[in-house]
């Protein structure tokens, strides 16, 4: 081990005056630019502490010279992207719901943010491509097959009041009972094979005719005679091959002994009028909108 | 420099030395931990925060046991993009019945300060059941054995003590009714007006759909009131703050 500070050759540089076990330590002075830096550090904090809330008094800490609040920010910068779309938002929210796909400039706008609102709030259960989950009775927004209907105005008032939710008086309201505590086993196969035969083959041809009868008195009053649905009461249509609750035998037997009543929330409470127009814009565009 | 040549005695005594440095850390740590006791800013107290219900407590534990807290926080940041996705950014007086706090610093998957009413209940069992179903792209496991798990909130009064213990105003009212609170949650046709009125707000349903009381059923109701006790139509934040 070599010396490399040369500067102790003629013991110009003092020792601490620590010697342990006969190790002695030279005092040389700090890097300059490392004392520097620890000074500009001293008077960073200083200034700092001056110009952003830091010490603690008795009843709150000091507020700072520029004023400085996480949440005057965050409500700053709220208001300033709020400002700049207030222009659009506002002709969006008193637009005509039909007569928004007539302006193009607030139709690509109202898209555009309707895309946004729906990724956020929507795709959690419609899926992120708006194709539902099937099975699960979350609807396939891509169709043209509506439960509640599909013209703007429809899936308007869906949005903003919901479905069966308890949170909104006026949500969509419908209850399919649970054929189970109502018919036999017998008769709830029979129906089933009577729904399969309206879209194409029933498991069981010879319980057709009998499933026709107990469907005429128990699900025409919302299925409608022919089994096209009521979209009053948001009765899905049986005749179209689009399932709600998955197709085959099987879930058409479970969901008439068992029905499941899907529920959707009222969005009125988290969402202003303007992202409600947004989004009905963009469901009503993604294909099957009336 | 007489009182710098003192320091050999401190150097060369390891005990004082000891002492002394627990002294300095001890200064330090006061003087940044006892201003959060009694700063305005910091114990702001806020209208409709009340104490878990004895089933929301138990979907809390729930909640720890499973470390749903790994992957999802539950502080909405003050920022304009955490407050468009999730909603108003979180005040600690939402977590002043937290013990410990939720709030989180990783996130796998989404916040869930807000989550409560933002999803049916329904969708909540169609989720922990399998979360690929209705959120193909997430990475979450499955957690349908808690549907089948049932409880009997056994330890409910223990639980409630214990948060006591730590300071949430739990009374001996509320703890002497824990376990009939904690079933008539789950009971829409049960008498649930002490429920009520010991929690209020509290949300009486059949979570999970099925018979009995599981831990899908504390977990939801849990995961239901989130976010959910303060009105922020009413709230004013005060900018100082």
């Amino acid at each position: 081990m070599s010396v490399k500070d040369k500067k102790d050759q003629n013991n110009q540089v003092p020792t601490t005056g620590h010697s342990w076990d006969g190790i002695e330590e030279f005092d040389n002075p700090m890097p300059r630019w490392w004392l520097w830096t620890f000074y500009a550090c001293i008077v960073w904090a200083i200034g700092y502490s001056i110009a952003y809330p830091a010490w603690p008094l008795i009843s709150k800490a000091t507020p700072g010279l520029l004023g400085f609040s996480t949440r005057a920010e965050v409500a700053k910068d709220i208001a300033e992207v709020e400002q700049s779309l207030a222009q659009i938002n506002a002709t969006l929210a008193n637009a005509e719901l039909t007569e928004i796909s007539a302006d193009p400039e607030l139709l690509g706008y109202a898209k555009n943010k309707g895309a946004a609102v729906f990724r956020t709030w929507c795709a959690q259960c419609h899926g992120s491509g708006a194709a539902g989950v099937q099975a699960n009775g979350y609807p396939n927004l891509l169709d043209n097959d509506w439960l509640w209907g599909g013209t703007m105005e429809d899936i308007h008032l869906t949005i903003t009041h919901g479905i069966r939710n308890t949170s909104d008086e006026d949500a969509r309201f419908s209850e399919m009972p649970s054929f189970g505590e109502i018919l036999e086993k017998e008769e709830i196969s029979q129906v089933a094979n009577y729904v399969m035969s309206l879209t194409g083959d029933p498991q069981d041809v010879t319980q057709v005719a009998a499933g026709e009868t107990v469907f005429l008195d128990n699900c025409a009053a919302c299925h409608a005679d022919d089994g096209t649905g009521d979209r009053y009461q948001g009765a899905p249509n049986l005749t179209d091959a689009i399932w709600l609750y998955g197709d085959g035998y099987d879930n058409i037997v479970a969901q008439v002994t068992k029905a499941r009543n899907g529920v959707m929330p009222n969005w009125n409470t988290r969402l202003d009028e303007a992202e409600i127009r947004a989004v009905s814009t963009y469901v009503h565009s993604l294909g099957g909108g009336e | 420099m007489a009182i710098l040549d003192k320091h050999k005695i401190i150097e060369t005594n390891a005990t004082l030395l000891l002492i002394l440095s627990f002294l300095v850390v001890t200064i330090g740590g006061l003087v940044q931990i006892v201003p959060l006791f009694y700063l305005d800013n910091t114990i702001e107290e806020v209208e409709g925060v009340r104490p878990y219900s004895p089933l929301e407590l138990t979907g809390r534990d729930v909640y720890i046991r499973e470390g749903c807290y790994v992957c999802h926080s539950q502080m909405i940041r003050p920022m304009r993009d955490e407050v468009e996705r999730y909603g108003h950014y979180s005040l600690a007086a939402e977590s002043m019945y937290d013990h410990p706090f939720q709030w989180g610093s990783k996130r796998t998957g989404p916040d869930l300060a807000r989550v409560g009413g933002r999803y049916s209940d329904e969708w909540h069992v169609d989720h922990l059941r399998d979360p690929q179903s209705v959120v193909p792209e997430s990475v979450m496991p499955k957690y349908g054995f808690l549907e089948r798990k049932m409880i009997d909130g056994e330890y409910i009064r223990d639980l409630m003590e214990t948060h006591r213990m730590v300071g949430v105003p739990y009374t001996d009212e509320m703890i002497d009714a824990a376990q009939d609170d904690f079933a008539v949650q789950v009971d829409p046709f049960g008498d649930t007006d002490g429920l009520l009125a010991r929690y209020p707000g509290a949300q009486v349903r059949n979570f999970d759909g099925q018979p009995g009381i599981s831990e899908a059923d504390a977990l939801i109701a849990y995961l239901q009131v989130l976010g959910t006790m303060v009105d922020f139509s009413t709230f004013e934040p005060d900018a100082s703050r």
